[in-house]
């Protein structure tokens, strides 16, 4: 405790014994809080009475979704003539809003996933929070090309189940490897989040005051009661989750690129497609993994947990993926040119100097380009404001990405006769802000009924928690650079 | 065996102060010779599995089996109706070795998804799980296992067990708040 060795001894790099301790690294949760603390807290935002901030945004958000729904229900009832879709541009807002809410998802399994095959410790404040809102950005992102088929009720033919026309599906078609890919996400996810949620729900049942929390997280906590011969197969179980989820995330955008690498368009026909949507997906996802948290994080008071030192480590991902993103465009001009191909060439001088000439400049060149070079300053990615800017340029710069890419491709085909903007219909515009509003009121619901942070997860890397130190809680009691801590 | 009141006896547990206390109670007990005992905590606790003389958790040969089946299942449903039964000629391609790649995606895609379900059962199943009811929840103390608190169970079970000796051991392990739990 107090009386411990301070860093200063190891600073100064005496010739003593304390040496050979490595500097202690800055903790994840601040503030030396212990386990119970831990508990109190995250499960607290469940227990507590809803506060009056959150009715209103709920009431906000549902209304908006209500209109989605709406525009759902109009779009099917009535046919998908209700959008502006229309040849040549016969993708748009809709692939454009599954592309983006599918990008969405893939921040949540990146941190629960590849960080947890890393050993990135600090994942653990926010891996919950970011795959639910993996799922609820799936869910989003299905909606699409499930109303875009036209005939919703004839969707069954997607599955590969004997009918008695004997048609078969055409496994060959990459719409086709999209629905296998979509699904398994959906499924592997759901899976892994709620096996991550099992000894959380434990505990809120252990908390639980009336009959009916008891009996509801009862069930759904399974009985689990923290048993080591328990946790031996449980931890077994969450490694290889990540390790399934780790391809399958990767493969996931893959396969939705090649919805549109494996066509003949312009700027659509090209082989970095793969890499360069499976990073803007972690891209844009990071940006909406801040854009809910930053806001979390103050209302619930959880700064000990979800530290500066997180907020600046996303900032760190999304200068690197926004890096990735960045080459993968200069990339597609230099192949343009350097193909030759007058097509190509021209696509991509459309893409600049066309009719939707500012969606590049401002959606691609300034929010996904320019905005995150912010952060190679250190106060800019510990700056709540400057993060939560970037965030949102990264949320529309996205969304303006992937019309580029579709529209983009579509307006100006191969026979200028055909030429044709495309202008969305208030039922396009409505139906990607009711999206907006089911992804917002599905979130806002799982703050309030399951724990947003992974107790069980936040406890192991508290100093407490480490079997081999006799001395609980009472080691590292200064941070890197000799200042103690606060 | 039974208490005095006539209560059927589950087991003798403790609570421990931290994991560490836990942790090198739990050698004790393994060295002792018990075999029907367990700790429970608010979270994995590293190297507890060496700890109690458990070995590897073989979850990950059940997963195999689910993914085996997994690629099984896509190469049967693909090449069943592609090949066999609604063979569909597109862009003009072939059916033949040269365009299996095509068909890896559903593949990987369905290995995937039958491997998560395995892990996913084969968790809860191998758990015993789910369970709703329990004796160890008999003692009001062990609701702190999901909270903070670190416990060691010796099960009335264990043939090695007796009243005295379980005590006696779980008194020098540095347990606290021993106990008798019932199973009723």
């Amino acid at each position: 405790m107090d009386d411990a060795p301070t860093a200063p001894d190891v600073i100064r790099g005496e010739a003593s014994a304390s040496v050979g301790r490595p500097l202690a690294r800055v903790p994840l949760v601040l503030n030396r809080r212990n386990f119970s603390w831990i508990t109190e807290r995250i499960s607290g935002v469940v227990e507590d009475r809803a506060p009056r901030w959150w009715w209103v945004c709920f009431t906000i958000t549902a209304v908006v979704a209500m209109i989605g729904l709406f525009c759902i229900g109009y779009q099917i009832s009535t046919g998908v003539g209700v959008w502006g879709n229309n040849i040549p541009n016969g993708w748009a807002w809709d692939i454009t809003n599954f592309v983006f809410w599918i990008g969405i998802g893939h921040a949540g399994t990146l941190i629960s996933a590849i960080l947890y095959l890393l050993r990135q410790k600090w994942r653990t404040s926010i891996n919950r929070s970011a795959e639910a809102m993996t799922l609820f950005a799936v869910m989003c992102a299905a909606i699409f090309p499930g109303i875009h088929v036209g005939r919703v009720w004839m969707a069954w033919y997607l599955a590969p189940i004997p009918n008695n026309y004997g048609i078969w599906q055409n496994f060959r078609s990459p719409l086709m490897w999209d629905v296998f890919a979509v699904s398994t996400y959906f499924t592997v996810s759901v899976l892994f989040w709620y096996t991550g949620l099992i000894p959380d729900l434990a505990t809120l049942r252990d908390r639980a005051t009336t009959k009916i929390k008891k009996f509801l997280f009862g069930v759904f906590a399974v009985g689990w009661r923290g048993s080591n011969r328990n946790w031996r197969h449980y931890e077994m179980a969450y490694l290889l989750l990540a390790g399934l989820s780790t391809p399958l995330v990767l493969s996931v955008h893959s396969v939705v690129s090649f919805d549109f690498a494996s066509s003949i368009l312009p700027t659509w026909h090209t082989t970095i497609f793969p890499p360069y949507f499976v990073a803007g997906a972690i891209f844009g996802g990071f940006a909406m993994v801040l854009t809910l948290l930053i806001p979390a994080r103050s209302i619930f008071k959880l700064h000990d947990i979800i530290t500066l030192q997180h907020i600046d480590k996303m900032a760190k991902i999304i200068l690197l993926t926004g890096s990735f993103v960045t080459y993968a465009y200069s990339m597609e001009f230099f192949v343009a040119w350097y193909s030759g191909n007058a097509y190509e060439r021209f696509a991509f001088w459309n893409r600049v100097l066309g009719p939707y000439w500012w969606y590049w400049w401002t959606g691609m060149l300034f929010c996904n380009v320019l905005s995150p070079q912010l952060f190679w300053s250190r106060w800019c990615r510990r700056n709540i404001l400057v993060v939560y800017f970037v965030c949102m340029c990264v949320n529309a710069g996205m969304w303006f990405e992937r019309f580029i890419i579709i529209v983009g491709g579509l307006h100006r085909d191969f026979l200028p006769s055909s030429w044709g903007l495309f202008v969305p219909t208030w039922v396009d515009i409505w139906t990607f802000v009711g999206t907006l509003g089911i992804f917002t009121s599905l979130f806002l619901l799982f703050i309030r009924f399951l724990p947003m942070i992974a107790m069980s997860e936040v406890k192991i890397v508290l100093p407490g928690a480490d079997a081999h130190d006799p001395t609980p809680m009472g080691h590292h009691p200064v941070q890197a650079g000799g200042a103690p801590r606060t | 065996m039974r208490t005095p009141y006539g209560h059927e006896v589950y087991a003798m547990a403790a609570e421990y102060p931290s994991p560490h206390a836990l942790y090198e109670a739990a050698k004790m007990v393994r060295d002792a010779g018990f075999k029907r005992w367990d700790v429970h905590s608010p979270f994995p606790i590293h190297g507890m599995d060496d700890a109690m003389g458990l070995g590897k958790s073989w979850l990950s040969a059940v997963v195999l089996i689910g993914g085996i089946l997994g690629i099984s299942t896509a190469m049967f449903i693909e090449f069943g109706s592609s090949w066999g039964l609604y063979p569909l000629i597109v862009h003009g391609k072939p059916y033949d070795w040269k365009v299996v790649p095509a068909f890896f995606p559903i593949m990987f895609e369905l290995t995937v998804l039958f491997s998560a379900f395995a892990a996913f059962f084969a968790v809860l199943i191998m758990n015993g799980l789910p369970r709703p009811h329990h004796p160890i929840f008999n003692w009001d103390r062990f609701a702190r296992a999901s909270n903070d608190g670190f416990f060691l169970v010796i099960e009335a079970r264990d043939p090695r067990f007796t009243e005295v000796e379980a005590r006696e051991l779980l008194e020098r392990s540095g347990g606290q708040h021993i106990t008798i739990v019932h199973e009723d």
